[in-house]
């Protein structure tokens, strides 16, 4: 999409309605994931492996069926019966053995029966009677151990045909990319440095628990609510390990309580459903906070090793950098996307980059807001102040000396269309934050982050009323404003007010099938298929003006909500407002709509940069965040406190995971903190006020120029505190988070 | 001709070209043409790739077009969350 055709001059857009869930969301009227119910519904409730690593011998359930108020017990071999050959396999093989083991458990808290009965108390008691036989086996948690000679083997063949030979069986993924000479580089570097850098797994840590309502007949129909990021892909994959057809499976989402990634697959909805079918009763299924830590997606822990030279005038020679990433019991773990986001920023003429995706006796990662991006962003960018801290360089002017720009070759390969870097590095310099003088104490980081952002496959129908008013109905939950957005797009297309326009989630019985609201995708991708459901159906209330005024169509245009008559032979008609066709609508060919499907490929990369400031206390080791600027290129702010709200945001759960966030497990393998009293993330008087840039680089490939704000803003942060922390104490904080145990043992050792 | 640039350790499967040659005018041309000339391709292309052409990334689509003259990277399959 060609520049000159993308519209810059806006009505709706780029103003700050109220947000239309906004009352529902504050007088508890919205219907999240557990408030859905159903007449003879049960309630589950999920046993749970308490070993890390063990064989299943046995699983005798005879007691607990025997109870008056149990009405279902499911095991794996309820999963087992799927008709279509040759069966499960590739993903849908993983999901199955995570929503309930097989032969062995792999991780503590892994499911491996359920219950379905008539009260919730009911459900937990019965668990207590489900008599497992496990023969433990040995067992590793830690990313590094995991790939070591001597190392359990978590699942044998698990690998692609992406690993080297004569690797460990738990490294399953291998990727190895760049350009260029880092040898020849290094060579010509006045100043090389090298280092190693650790961080911990982490939890989306979303406030609402996963929690459905199954309903699933023994003729294979069925009923599904659930709180998910993608109830099409619910759909698919509960449909697929229950060998039903996809189509007999009406998904409805909930009100997200959020997910950040962590609800782009299923957990307990197959469970529900497979107890639906045993019982011939509803089931409804609800986590507690302990669950969601020990069998929901964590993000990856990492382990990386970085290597920069630099001229003594601040331009890179030459980098590399190899990220080891631990995704749990399963493959996935995004070392590819790590090793192509770390150097993303920078344009550089040698570079290479290596991941590594590797089992561990923990649960399945999921996917976490830029997923495998903000951990090589820590060590890339702390490697990066080290540099400018010792050549004495400013890190701002660093940076935009080697910053990447519009036909700079990527890091991970193609040339950059037009992208907004150099725009956020400009607005730092210029930001007061980053001149205002530090205190005794203190000390500040800058850190750049990039993420590719996403479109996939999209579908939206809008419809109008005989009033005039419109409803857009889409396919992609709602998890950070995407009803306001879309609403304005509508508005700006329709020239109609934004209250005019209901946005509704449709299910998957009510439209086209729609991807999962992950990639920073929503606003760009519903957003693009909700401008041309509205430019497809002006087309028709252009059509209807030009019959009754008796000119051909491409002699109207439509105007401020108004079809008139455009050209020399149109005629001299009054404007006709959107309302008076819609009025007599029925009479003139029917009722009027606009629908649009495709998979939009132009995403458009996006870029930020963050300012931090932060003190240490000496005695304690405790970390306080004084200060934060967050400069982002959203390409096009559409609703802009929305957009604000997702930096913020992003910098809010950053300083969680750079601080305190960690799973921490025994060396009995079994997760130590899983309730929010022990792990700790940042509540309202941890954070300082979170002050936000909105940059707008255009996106071509959008006809408003948006480019997807939802995850870029977590990829600064970790590296940002990262390097305010260290050059407040004087050290380099190598491992996250910086709990104040590693603060004190960092200033002893410094 | 396109030259289409893969990521370095696909090189193992193509008996250590980083760039092929091919004749494509759509992206999905594009994949069945690398396959046949180095049938090792196969494995990576069902794991899931995206098809940058002049730096635009095509995540999933099969009837992208491909200019003659385009620059093309074959990159691993983008995951968001």
């Amino acid at each position: 999409m060609a520049l000159d055709d993308q519209k810059s001059i806006f009505t709706f857009v780029g103003t700050r309605p109220d947000r239309p869930d906004g009352l529902d969301k504050v007088t508890g009227r919205a219907r999240f994931g557990a408030d859905a119910h159903a007449p003879g519904m049960l309630h589950g409730a999920i046993l749970r492996s308490p070993h890390a690593h063990a064989r299943i011998v046995k699983i005798d359930a005879s007691k607990a069926e025997a109870l008056k108020d149990v009405k279902a017990v499911v095991t794996r071999a309820d999963f087992a019966e799927v008709p279509f050959e040759p069966g499960l396999e590739g993903e849908f093989w993983n999901v199955l053995e995570n929503v309930m083991a097989g032969e062995k458990t792999l991780y503590d808290g892994h499911a491996v029966a359920a219950v379905a009965a008539t009260s919730a108390l009911a459900a937990r008691d019965a668990l207590k009677l489900i008599e497992v036989e496990y023969e433990v086996l040995p067992h590793v948690t830690d990313v590094d151990k995991a790939m070591e000679a001597d190392a359990p083997v978590i699942r044998e063949g698990a690998a692609d045909y992406s690993v080297p030979e004569g690797m460990h069986p738990n490294v399953v993924r291998y990727h190895e990319s760049g350009h260029g000479d880092v040898e020849a580089g290094f060579a010509e570097a006045d100043l090389v440095v090298e280092d190693s850098f650790v961080t911990e797994a982490t939890h989306q840590g979303y406030i609402e628990p996963h929690a459905c309502l199954g309903s699933l007949g023994t003729d294979g129909k069925g009923e599904l609510w659930c709180t998910t990021q993608g109830h099409w892909i619910a759909q698919k994959t509960c449909a697929a390990l229950l060998g039903i057809e996809t189509s007999q499976l009406r998904v409805t989402a909930s009100e997200i309580g959020g997910g950040f990634g962590g609800k782009t697959t299923v957990f307990i909805e197959p469970v529900a459903l497979a107890l639906s079918r045993k019982a011939n009763r509803p089931v409804k299924l609800v986590m507690n906070r302990s669950e969601v830590f020990r069998a929901t997606g964590p993000t990856s822990s990492a382990s990386m090793d970085i290597k920069i030279g630099m001229k003594k005038d601040g331009t890179i020679t030459a980098a590399e950098g190899t990220f080891r990433l631990q995704g749990g019991a399963f493959p996935g773990a995004p070392g590819d996307m790590t090793a192509m986001c770390a150097f993303a920023p920078y344009n550089l003429t040698n570079v290479r980059q290596v991941g590594y995706d590797v089992m561990a006796n923990r649960p399945k990662q999921a996917a976490y807001r830029a997923p495998g991006a903000p951990m090589g962003a820590f060590a890339v960018e702390s490697v990066l102040d080290e540099l400018c801290n010792q050549l004495g360089l400013d890190p701002v002017d660093m940076r935009l000396k080697n910053a990447a720009a519009e036909g700079s070759k990527a890091s991970y390969g193609p040339t950059y269309e037009r992208i907004g870097l150099v725009e956020t590095l400009e607005a730092a310099k210029a930001h007061p934050h980053y001149s205002a003088p530090l205190k005794p104490g203190q000390g500040r980081g800058i850190s750049c982050g990039f993420w590719f952002n996403h479109g996939g496959e999209t579908s939206v129908s809008l419809a109008l009323s005989e009033d005039g008013s419109a409803q857009v109905m889409v396919g992609t939950p709602d998890i950070g404003g995407s009803r306001a957005s879309m609403a304005l797009m509508a508005a700006e297309i329709l020239g109609i007010p934004y209250e005019n326009i209901r946005v509704t989630i449709a299910d998957t019985a009510s439209l086209g099938y729609n991807d999962v609201s992950h990639g920073s995708r929503v606003t760009y991708a519903s957003g693009l298929a909700t401008i041309k459901a509205a430019k497809h159906a002006v087309e028709k209330l252009c059509e209807r003006a030009a019959a009754k005024w008796g000119i051909p169509v491409d002699a109207v245009k439509w105007e401020n909500g108004c079809a008139v008559p455009s050209g020399p032979n149109a005629g001299d008609f009054d404007p006709l407002p959107l309302a008076d066709i819609t009025a007599d609508m029925g009479a003139t060919g029917g009722p009027i709509s606009g629908h649009f499907e495709a998979t939009p490929e132009g995403a458009g990369v996006s870029f930020g940069t963050h300012i931090v400031d932060a003190e240490v206390d000496p005695e304690t080791g405790k970390t306080s965040v004084t200060r934060y600027t967050v400069i982002q290129d959203a390409g096009k702010a559409i609703h802009p406190t929305y957009v604000e709200g997702q930096y913020q945001g992003g910098a809010a759960q950053g300083i969680g995971w750079a601080l305190n966030e960690e799973y921490i497990y025994g060396e009995d393998g079994r997760l130590q903190n899983s309730i929010f009293l022990d792990y700790r993330i940042p509540v309202a008087s941890d954070l300082p006020m979170i002050d936000t840039v909105i940059v707008e680089v255009p996106n071509p490939g959008h006809p408003f120029g948006v480019r997807g704000v939802g995850e870029t803003g977590i990829v600064p942060p970790l590296a940002a505190i990262a390097n305010a922390v260290s050059n407040a104490a004087g050290v380099r904080m190598r491992q996250l988070p910086m709990s104040p145990p590693r603060i004190l043992a960092a200033l002893k050792d410094k | 001709m396109i030259e289409v640039h893969l990521w370095s350790s696909l090189r193992s499967l193509t008996g250590g070209q980083q760039v092929v040659e091919v004749e494509a005018a759509t992206t999905g041309e594009l994949l069945k043409e690398l396959v046949r000339l180095h049938p090792g391709l196969q494995a990576p292309i069902d794991a899931g790739v995206s098809v940058a052409v002049d730096g635009r990334i095509i995540a999933t689509g099969l009837s992208e077009p491909i200019p003659e003259d385009a620059e093309v990277y074959l990159m691993q399959r983008l995951r968001g969350g």
